[in-house]
């Protein structure tokens, strides 16, 4: 059952994922959007896009460490924003940047290591963002589910690699987001050894009572 | 229904927000320099006419002043586009001294009111290409960097031209995080240096220098990236070496001494075939020498532009 107040906070989480792109809007219409925009607003998609995957990634020790299971089921929502995001950043590459231009496209993708490795991140959310619905996790049962998505370990890296790649000389915004996607995968790695010793505990401790 | 009043001051007779939020400084700045005392601080836009050049692009549509005041790489005033804009209002580019020096017969230092008064002021409006795949086109008011090298008599063993930007941290707060190398430096082969189209610009838009666009002088060599327009210059010397530049130093394989824009030579990351122009949606596809070959194409006699990127 959804109580008033977590409709409430489900409102606020998607207007904040949502605000970006009002911003961007406001910004178009009061001559904000600098004097290229198509550049300007192609890397506030990607950086909205990578920011909200770090996000979501944060929502699980988040839950844990503050003892809030309940954030959980909001995972959803901002993965799928972050998706979202991504979608409008490459549409925008392709449809606006580039104008269709599937040659220069082609050649990008082979040979330019930011947008390989960019691309690569794009295509393995797809699956991602496919099976996100309640049904495909009923069909797919919880356990490929998660294996499944255990991929965004992989594509959030990529992302970063992708942002850190085109960067010419200022490193330091992709390396903060570097360094912040490390911590959460680290956290990952020891919550994992953390479970695997309280189950090696716990069956000497059953051992011992026998 | 939307009425228009023409207005009855030009945008140009207005005096600038800036400077009259600071109307005291300057009261306090012009009574300072009256008595002889120090010499009166930020400068804002002042007219600065030059002559009608032969050597201006014609036929293209100049960028938008705002576009040129407001879209910037000058890391020395922070990395993002319009960082320049903001943190650059209040950077002093009076008193200015530039240094000339090195392998010449004639070294010196001039104040910059006088550089400007010392040779006849040219608008020359050149196509602007940026490493980054956008242009812009752009009326400088500016001399010959020739005039200046003539005077200034190099000898036999001056082969090149470096450049040096102003290092103030204090008035430059990117140069407090080692972004690049401080201060930026950059450089011509003598003979690039002193082509005519080689100039050093002391306005825009038949005004003096904007600080973000490199006041109060700065190098514009049309057919090379922008990143080779070298801004707020406080030292020119005349060495037998090649000198060091700033991006080079930061990214060899990326970013060479000679850095003339050609299509055919990508960034290693990114194609260099087309780029966009400031205000246009569709791209258009990159000239050689940024469409100045006929000009300076000689200059590059055989040599392998591949290797001497």
């Amino acid at each position: 059952m959804q109580t008033w107040r977590d409709r409430l906070i489900y409102a606020a989480v998607w207007l904040a994922c949502l605000a970006p792109i009002l911003q961007m809007v406001w910004l178009g219409f009061n001559d904000g959007l600098t004097a290229n925009p198509i550049e300007f607003v192609l890397r506030s998609l990607g950086d909205w896009g990578l920011r909200l995957l770090l996000v979501g990634l944060a929502i699980t020790p988040a839950a844990k460490l503050l003892r809030q299971p309940r954030l959980i089921r909001y995972r959803r929502t901002i993965g799928l924003w972050a998706f979202t995001y991504i979608v409008l950043h490459l549409s925008m590459y392709i449809g606006v940047d580039q104008f269709f231009d599937w040659k220069a496209i082609g050649k990008d993708i082979l040979k330019r290591p930011y947008i390989t490795i960019g691309m690569t991140a794009f295509v393995l959310l797809i699956p991602l963002a496919v099976t996100s619905t309640n049904g495909m996790l009923r069909r797919m049962g919880p356990k490929a589910w998660r294996r499944l998505h255990r991929l965004v370990y992989l594509i959030a890296p990529l992302g970063v690699i992708h942002y850190y790649l085109l960067v010419k000389a200022d490193v330091r915004e992709p390396l903060l987001y570097g360094g912040i996607l490390a911590a959460l995968l680290a956290y990952r790695v020891y919550a994992w050894n953390a479970g695997k010793r309280g189950q090696a505990a716990r069956a000497t401790a059953r051992a011992v009572a026998r | 229904m939307l009425i228009r009043h023409a207005p009855d001051l030009k945008e140009n007779e207005v005096t600038d927000h800036g400077l009259y939020l600071r109307r005291r400084e300057f009261i306090l700045g012009a009574g300072l320099a009256g008595s002889g005392l120090i010499g009166v601080g930020a400068a804002s836009a002042v007219p600065l006419k030059g002559a009608a050049s032969p050597l201006s692009t014609r036929d293209e549509k100049l960028t938008p002043k705002d576009d040129i005041t407001g879209y910037n790489n000058f890391y020395e005033f922070g990395t993002d586009k319009t960082d320049p804009a903001q943190n650059a209002r209040n950077f002093k580019t009076r008193p200015w001294t530039v240094v000339i020096d090195g392998e010449c017969a004639k070294p010196g230092r001039v104040g910059i009111d006088d550089l400007i008064k010392r040779y006849p002021l040219e608008e020359r409006i050149y196509r602007m290409r940026c490493v980054e795949a956008w242009s812009m086109v752009i009326p400088w008011v500016g001399f010959p960097l020739a005039s200046l090298i003539k005077q200034a008599e190099p000898n036999a063993n001056a082969k090149y031209v470096a450049f040096e930007t102003l290092r103030a941290p204090d008035q430059m707060p990117g140069q407090r995080d080692p972004v690049l190398k401080w201060p930026y430096t950059e450089g011509l082969r003598l003979d690039e240096a002193m082509n005519p189209l080689t100039i050093l610009a002391v306005g825009l838009y038949g005004e003096t220098l904007p600080n973000q666009n490199g006041a109060p002088l700065r190098l514009v060599v049309p057919w090379k990236y922008g990143f080779k327009g070298i801004k707020s210059i406080v030292r020119i010397s005349f060495q037998a070496k090649q000198p060091e530049t700033s991006w080079n130093i930061s990214n060899a394989r990326e970013y060479g001494f000679y850095s003339n824009v050609n299509p055919e030579v990508d960034h290693p990351r990114w194609s260099q075939a087309s780029e966009r122009r400031i205000g246009e949606f569709f791209r258009r596809k990159t000239l050689p020498f940024n469409g100045y070959g006929q000009q300076v194409a000689s200059l590059y006699r055989g040599m392998d532009l591949k290797k001497f990127y």
